[in-house]
């Protein structure tokens, strides 16, 4: 498979009034050509941060502190914003969380649409006006000729997250990046979103980074995942490794927080206790120590390694070392472990 | 493939006990709101510097009969538009010197005043001492602006709650009323007070009374409506707390930003105003001194005696200056993403 | 759209009637008249006077006939200035009113808006605060102030311009740029507050993302949405260059309105200070209702309904 696009060892660090925030401290990860690769985590974990990084869309107190971000092999943290512009919305382009303030509202969505095909392609405004409205339409605008001259207040906001996604694909980009694309939006709007988003994936040939805190979304869309947890990894692998064959205690808060189709109405959900670490002073060992009912006195001195579970699944725990004593998931989790020997993976280390 | 890490044996024994109790450690400990406010204030050094300007200010006009060095009405006609003079220092435009006919005389001098006189920012046409006039003048001019912000408050502040908390008929007729009162041109009215009613204080404060409090009124029944849905409120409310304990315990205090930054404004207003007036002679009366009269009078001898406008000008503009960074200080405080991103 | 024209100009008219009677009897509260000065005058001659001016009748009939007169466009008559009607004052001295008025609106919007912009586009850098710093000044330093400052440096020290004189364009720019302080701050405060915003805004981070050049981002998305809230504040800037103004003409002796009204004020002329107070108002509630206007016309989710903030 193709690397279209390679994260090493990304860190980011905001300014602040209180001191420097280190939002990301030391992130890597890939996008194969083709498929989805969906980021999740808690609220404030850093998933926005670091997509945004890819495109160099930081506020102006972020700085990209260390790392690469391989485009093709290429450096894009070399590029200069000038060479950065030929690339956004045109090779790389983004939806983002709110779709009720995304669009601008003194403009018509025509236009909207339009413009990034008038910006990276040589086409005249009318030809451009033609194409935005058969975008629209391929995202399910009913009417699009009509509708070209309305305003973004005068569509609901499943149609402006259309739009919002119109605007994305309207140059056939290599790699969408999706900030929590239906967040903002009710459960049936945001099931239409994800089928339009795989529907247009299957047509465009995208490759797409979905981001979300709802793990209930990643089945339905994403080939891998990858956890994280202030500011760092702390699990990566395909759908069935990360859902079936958890190995950080993290996931397993995470996975245990979320209802499935599995859940008995009998099973509790449990939600993680405590919050995330202030990102000002970050802990030297483990960020998710002080959560971690599972903590050893390793974990509150040294960051663990990425340990390797299976050929794509790694894990960010000290759990896996070999010295580590044997501990036992919670029953949600050892559930899921049945699930996963039916799934014909084999589960070690457990 | 990785290295697996040598790690003492010992290191992974699970502390999971320990654990429950340092729970509530975790984070650094949060300020309290007021106390972040005071702290991004005082380290915002524009709003620091201007603050200690006014203080200096307010303390010197409150102490005004200890401080200033002559009584700012009586005059002395022999001593009449004297040009400033500090002790002996020999300072270029501090030392009694004034040209005459191309050539600099000491008009102290001329005057025939006796040695060791001098007036630090000189006389006026009276042989009033204006460094005196200034500090009594900047008194007035404050207890204007106190006065217009203590309106404000009494009058905008409660109207403002009422209006947003009740709600329904009774917000839309008072708001009736403020839409009235705030389409006719506040400055009309001012002065259509000032020409009904003797020229004065009292007619200066009555006619900003009248038009003042409208602004504040709006702003706080704007926040009032929002709070007013707040769970706390809410809980308050069901709870059946009694609407002016409420008020007091709940609504005042989320609302004190709103009103802080508003009286940021009402002040220099007042002030504006009472100068405006004064400077076309319907504000304070004669023989009293405000900033208001003092620019006046020292604008007709501009050309002649420039010091006789610029003592009185530069401390307005300073008023002027501070209050309004000063608020812009306190909104950055108040709400920190105002200024940070 | 038109139903929300026809109520505010029903409301207009309304506002004008209230300030009209106001007015009226607050001038009629008054102690003394114009000729209670004139010591000249006896006892007879002051009855004769009052009988021209209508003033022997009850306060009743002085009230309709006055508002009568308002109807048909008649603010009323001077008492002095050779007996001329009010509006025949404002005829005569309405234009250099109107052109430094507005040239002082003009130089203040456009350069509030731009010294507002650039402050947004440099946040926290030392352009900011020099804009931040010049806008300060603009919005402290009273008008009078200033002029009297320009008059004497501008005008008779360096001899620049003239220092007071209306015939040429050249006579204009010292009270235009008093007069345009005080606009200039408070449009590039409001300005710069609503650029920050805007450019901190989804839509802006979207334009971004589309790739779009800073600069492109700036003149085709932010600059029009931080635009559209200034109109609002045309009418508050209105009412302060129309202060303003009163002491200004003074300053330069320009045959003005506002030269006229602080006139009227120190020689108790009442007539031309009711006619010239409702001649004010009505400009004033027309700058809002075309400000207002404008702003539901260039603002789409107020022209087309639904949506819109208020
Ligand atoms: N401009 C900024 N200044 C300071 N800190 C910032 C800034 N932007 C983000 N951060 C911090 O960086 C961390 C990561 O933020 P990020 O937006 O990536 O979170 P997220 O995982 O996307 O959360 P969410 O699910 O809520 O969108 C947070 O702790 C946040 O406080
Ligand atoms: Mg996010």
């Amino acid at each position: 498979m193709d690397k279209i696009l390679e994260v090493k060892n990304l860190h980011v660090d905001f300014d602040t009034y209180n001191g420097v925030v280190h939002a990301i401290r030391g992130v890597d990860f890939h996008l194969n050509a083709g498929e989805t690769l969906a980021i999740v985590g808690e609220s404030g974990s850093g998933k926005s941060i670091t997509v945004r990084s890819i495109l160099q869309l930081l506020a102006k107190n972020g700085t990209i502190s260390q790392g690469e971000v391989l485009y093709h092999g290429d450096d894009l943290l070399q590029r200069s914003d000038k060479e950065m512009d030929k690339l956004r919305g045109n090779k790389i382009s983004m939806i983002f969380q709110d779709p009720m303030t995304s669009l601008d509202p003194t403009m018509t969505i025509g236009k909207q649409v339009a413009e990034p095909l008038l910006i990276h392609n040589n086409v005249s405004k009318k030809d451009a006006l033609k194409r935005a409205e058969e975008v629209l339409r391929l995202v399910g605008i009913p009417n699009p000729k009509a509708r070209m001259n309305d305003y973004p207040h005068q569509f609901s906001g499943g149609q402006r997250q259309r739009i919002v996604i119109a605007i994305a694909i309207v140059n056939y980009p290599e790699i969408l990046i999706a900030d929590e694309p239906t967040t903002a939006l009710d459960v049936t709007v945001q099931a239409q979103i994800i089928d339009l988003l795989k529907e247009l994936q299957q047509k465009i040939g995208t490759s797409i980074i979905f981001i979300t805190h709802d793990l209930g979304v990643v089945a339905g869309i994403a080939d891998r995942v990858a956890v994280m947890y202030a500011g760092r990894l702390v699990e990566y692998g395909s759908v069935n490794d990360v859902f079936y064959n958890p190995q950080h205690p993290y996931t397993w808060g995470l996975l245990d927080s979320m209802p499935t189709l599995d859940t008995s109405e009998s099973d509790r959900l449990n939600s993680i206790p405590g919050t995330p670490p202030n990102l000002l002073n970050p802990p030297k060992g483990d960020a998710f120590a002080p959560r971690n009912a599972y903590a050893m006195a390793i974990d509150e001195e040294e960051q663990p390694p990425f340990f390797k579970v299976s050929k794509h699944h790694y894990a960010a725990t000290w759990l896996l070392h070999p010295d580590a004593p044997k501990v036992t998931p919670p029953a949600s989790i050892l559930k899921r472990y049945e699930k996963f020997k039916t799934l014909g993976g084999n589960v070690e280390n457990v | 493939m990785e290295q697996i890490p040598q790690i003492p044996k010992d290191k992974f024994k699970l502390i999971h006990d320990e654990n429950n109790a340092d729970q509530e450690k975790i984070g650094t400990p949060s300020l309290t709101y007021m106390q972040d406010v005071r702290r991004r204030l005082f380290n915002n050094k524009v709003a620091v510097v201007c603050l200690s300007l006014l203080s200096i200010i307010v303390v010197v006009a409150v102490l005004a009969p200890v401080i200033a060095p002559h009584n700012p009405n009586a005059q002395q006609v022999t001593m009449s538009n004297l040009p400033p003079k500090l002790g002996n220092l020999n300072i270029p435009g501090m030392n009694g010197y004034q040209n005459m006919g191309g050539k600099m005389v000491d008009a102290y001098k001329q005057a025939g005043a006796p040695d060791g006189t001098f007036y630090i920012l000189g006389t006026d046409y009276l042989g009033r001492d204006l460094l005196s006039r200034i500090i009594y003048g900047t008194r007035l001019s404050l207890v204007v602006a106190v006065l217009a912000t203590l309106v404000d408050l009494l009058i905008g502040v409660p109207y403002g709650i009422v209006s947003g908390w009740k709600g329904g008929k009774t917000d839309t007729f008072m708001q009736r009323i403020v839409e009235i009162v705030s389409s006719i041109p506040n400055l009309i009215v001012v002065i259509l007070m000032m020409i009904v009613l003797k020229p004065g204080l009292t007619s200066i404060v009555i006619a900003l009374a009248i038009t003042g409090w409208v602004t504040m009124a709006r702003l706080v029944r704007a926040q009032t409506f929002q709070l007013k849905e707040q769970e706390y409120i809410l809980a308050a409310r069901t709870l059946g707390e009694p609407s002016m304990k409420i008020a007091t315990k709940h609504l005042i205090p989320n609302l004190s930003s709103t009103i802080i930054i508003q009286t940021m404004f009402t002040i220099p207003n007042a002030i504006f105003f009472e100068a405006f007036l004064s400077f076309i002679g319907i504000g304070i009366p004669a023989p009293n001194a405000s900033l208001g009269t003092l620019l006046s009078d020292g604008q007709k001898a501009f050309r002649f005696l420039p010091y006789q406008m610029w003592a009185p000008a530069i401390i307005l503009s300073i008023i002027m200056i501070a209050t309004n960074l000063l608020g812009d200080g306190l909104r950055d405080a108040f709400d920190p993403q105002s200024s940070e991103n | 759209m038109a139903k929300y024209i026809l109520k505010r100009i029903l409301y207009l008219f309304l506002t004008l009637f209230i300030i009209a009677t106001i007015t009226f009897f607050m001038m009629k509260m008054l102690p003394g008249t114009p000729f209670s000065n004139e010591n000249r005058m006896s006892a007879e001659q002051l009855k004769i006077v009052k009988a021209q001016y209508g003033l022997d009748q009850s306060v009743f009939v002085q009230y309709v006939r006055y508002i009568g007169g308002l109807l048909q466009g008649n603010l009323g008559t001077s008492f002095q200035f050779n007996n001329e009607p009010v509006t025949a004052l404002i005829g005569q001295r309405i234009v250099p009113s109107m052109q430094i008025g507005a040239q002082a609106m003009v130089v203040g919007t456009i350069g509030g808006i731009l010294l507002g912009a650039i402050a947004a586009i440099r946040k926290n850098t030392w352009v900011d605060t020099l804009a931040t710093f010049i806008s300060i000044l603009g919005l402290s330093i009273p008008s009078f102030v200033l002029a009297v400052l320009l008059q004497f440096y501008l005008a008779y020290k360096w001899k620049i311009y003239p220092v007071a004189l209306w015939d040429n364009f050249q006579s204009s720019v010292l009270p235009t740029l008093a007069l345009s302080a005080l606009p200039l701050g408070t449009v590039a405060r409001f300005m710069r507050t609503e650029m920050v915003d805007v450019l901190s805004s989804d839509y802006i981070e979207l334009a971004k993302s589309k790739g779009n050049s800073n600069w492109k981002v700036v003149t085709k998305h932010a600059l029009r949405n931080s635009l559209i809230p200034v109109v609002t504040i045309i009418g508050p800037m209105a009412v302060s260059v129309m202060t303003g103004s009163m002491v200004v003409e003074n300053i330069f002796s320009i045959p003005g309105i506002g030269e006229q009204f602080v006139k009227s004020i120190t020689t108790n002329d009442y007539p031309t200070i009711m006619g010239l107070t409702i001649f004010y108002s009505f400009l004033l509630i027309i700058v809002y209702l075309i400000v207002d206007i404008l702003y539901g016309l260039i603002d789409p989710r107020i022209r087309l309904g639904n949506g819109g903030k208020e």
